[in-house]
């Protein structure tokens, strides 16, 4: 189908699903994600302000958009942030971007 | 002891217009910020960003809204404390409270209004076993006083700005500089990063790329930290202080411990007055949640109008409240 493409997801507890993700309505993956019912804080809103939306890149990371400066900072600060990490508010899918596959990091408090 | 009607916890947009809405309705605001400027996000983070969903401004920068703001409320003499983290709240015989500051300022209020925002910034801690253990002592999550290092051994952790700048800045100051970071490179701040790198080069610091922390032990004071290396080998760094900087995130802070119902970091209200669960304190604007709260300003200042409305009766339990627009009745200045 047009502008949809599916994602996996992988929970804190390693519980994985695949979900449907329109990519015509300029949602962030952390909105995304929020939608879906998975628990993130998402306390700053989507600014790349508090991290609690810290994402690890399990598969297809080349097919996102780079990060920024303003991300990689907040992502350097963390105590448990990898290479593969990435902000999912910061991060806004195409259609390139149909089998990511992402682990839930962001703190719960 | 300052005396007000109202006391707002939070300068920032929402916390500022619930000063004109309750000046409309004769009510005195005093409002207090941990930051030491008011406007709260929009001063502190992204005061030259454009803002383009308040009302009658097609787009408004951040720090401008703000000073608008301020002009807007000035009739109505709002007084501020600046700089000072409330503690604690204590409640009156007659029912009003004190709010009391970290400073020690004491404001006495009728009703308390939680405008909090994002909350209160607070160090990110990592996860490593005894921790808790060396918390006073000999764990920093900031430098306040980098002369409290010299000539010392110290660890520094993490890869953002902050660690950084303090093991290029401590490297002159502590006997033996450590800087560990999880990952095998640092990923912003090229600069600080460059710096680092050559200081490591000339044997100034020890720079642990790839390491993981595991513990601190020591008996009674810090002796050293655990660390694995990317091979999971293990690794002990003898050290005397630990300043794990990983950055600000936020939190309720001492918020949380009000009694308030709390939801996921945020203050549940009713949508009626956005009352808390504690009659007389209410909270207005990103900091409270309800079924299909949106964190948006404009939300916020339509919350902090209700809720004036609602904390009339605690200002002026003998007066019925009338409403007046202000095209009616213009601005009546204290």
């Amino acid at each position: 189908m047009e502008n949809i493409i599916h994602i996996t997801v992988e929970d804190r507890d390693g519980a994985t699903q695949t979900i449907e993700v329109p990519t015509d309505i300029n949602l962030s993956v952390m909105e995304i994600l929020k939608a879906s019912a998975y628990d993130i804080l998402a306390t700053c809103g989507g600014m790349a302000l508090c991290a609690t939306c810290h994402v690890q890149v399990l598969n297809g990371s080349d097919a996102l958009p780079d990060a920024t400066d303003q991300e990689l900072d907040m992502l350097d600060t963390l105590p448990d942030a990898d290479m593969e990490s990435r902000l999912a508010c910061q991060l806004h899918l195409t259609n390139n971007n149909d089998g990511l596959r992402l682990k839930i990091k962001g703190a719960l408090q | 002891m300052i005396k007000t009607d109202i006391c707002i916890i939070g300068a920032g947009p929402v916390g500022l217009f619930a000063v004109f809405e309750a000046g409309l309705l004769k009510m005195r605001c005093h409002l207090i910020d941990v930051l030491p400027q008011v406007g709260g996000q929009l001063s502190e983070i992204y005061p030259h960003k454009p803002i383009y969903d308040i009302p009658g401004y097609p787009s408004i920068k951040a720090q401008e809204l703000i000073d608008q703001q301020m002009e807007q409320i000035a009739p109505f003499q709002p007084t501020f404390t600046l700089g000072e983290r409330v503690e604690s709240l204590q409640k009156q015989d007659d029912g009003s409270y004190h709010v009391i500051s970290s400073d020690g300022t004491v404001i006495h209020c009728q009703v308390v209004v939680i405008a909090g925002g994002l909350g209160c910034f607070e160090p990110r801690k990592p996860d490593l076993t005894n921790l808790e253990l060396y918390e006073k002592s000999h764990v920093h999550y900031m430098v306040k006083d980098p002369e409290r290092f010299r000539d010392k051994r110290i660890v520094i952790a993490g890869g953002g700005d902050s660690a950084l700048d303090w093991t290029v800045f401590l490297a002159n100051v502590a006997k033996e500089v450590t800087l560990v970071h999880r990952n095998d490179s640092f990923r912003g701040a090229p600069d600080s990063a460059d710096k680092v790198y050559r200081l490591a080069q000339e044997g100034k610091i020890n720079l642990l790329l790839s390491h993981n922390l595991v513990s601190l032990g020591g008996n009674g004071h810090l002796e050293h930290i655990h660390l694995t290396n990317k091979q999971k080998e293990n690794v002990i760094v003898p050290t005397e202080d630990f300043i794990p900087l990983y950055g600000l995130s936020p939190k309720l802070g001492p918020i949380a411990e009000w009694g308030l119902h709390i939801d996921k970091n945020a203050i549940e209200v009713d949508t009626f007055d956005y009352a808390t669960n504690v009659e007389r304190i209410y909270a207005i604007g990103d900091i409270n949640t309800y079924p299909g709260k949106l964190k948006l300003i404009l939300c916020g200042y339509h919350e902090a109008a209700l809720m004036c409305q609602s904390a009339f009766k605690y200002v002026y339990p003998d007066q019925k409240l009338s409403f007046k627009y202000t095209t009616v009745n213009g601005v009546n200045a204290f």
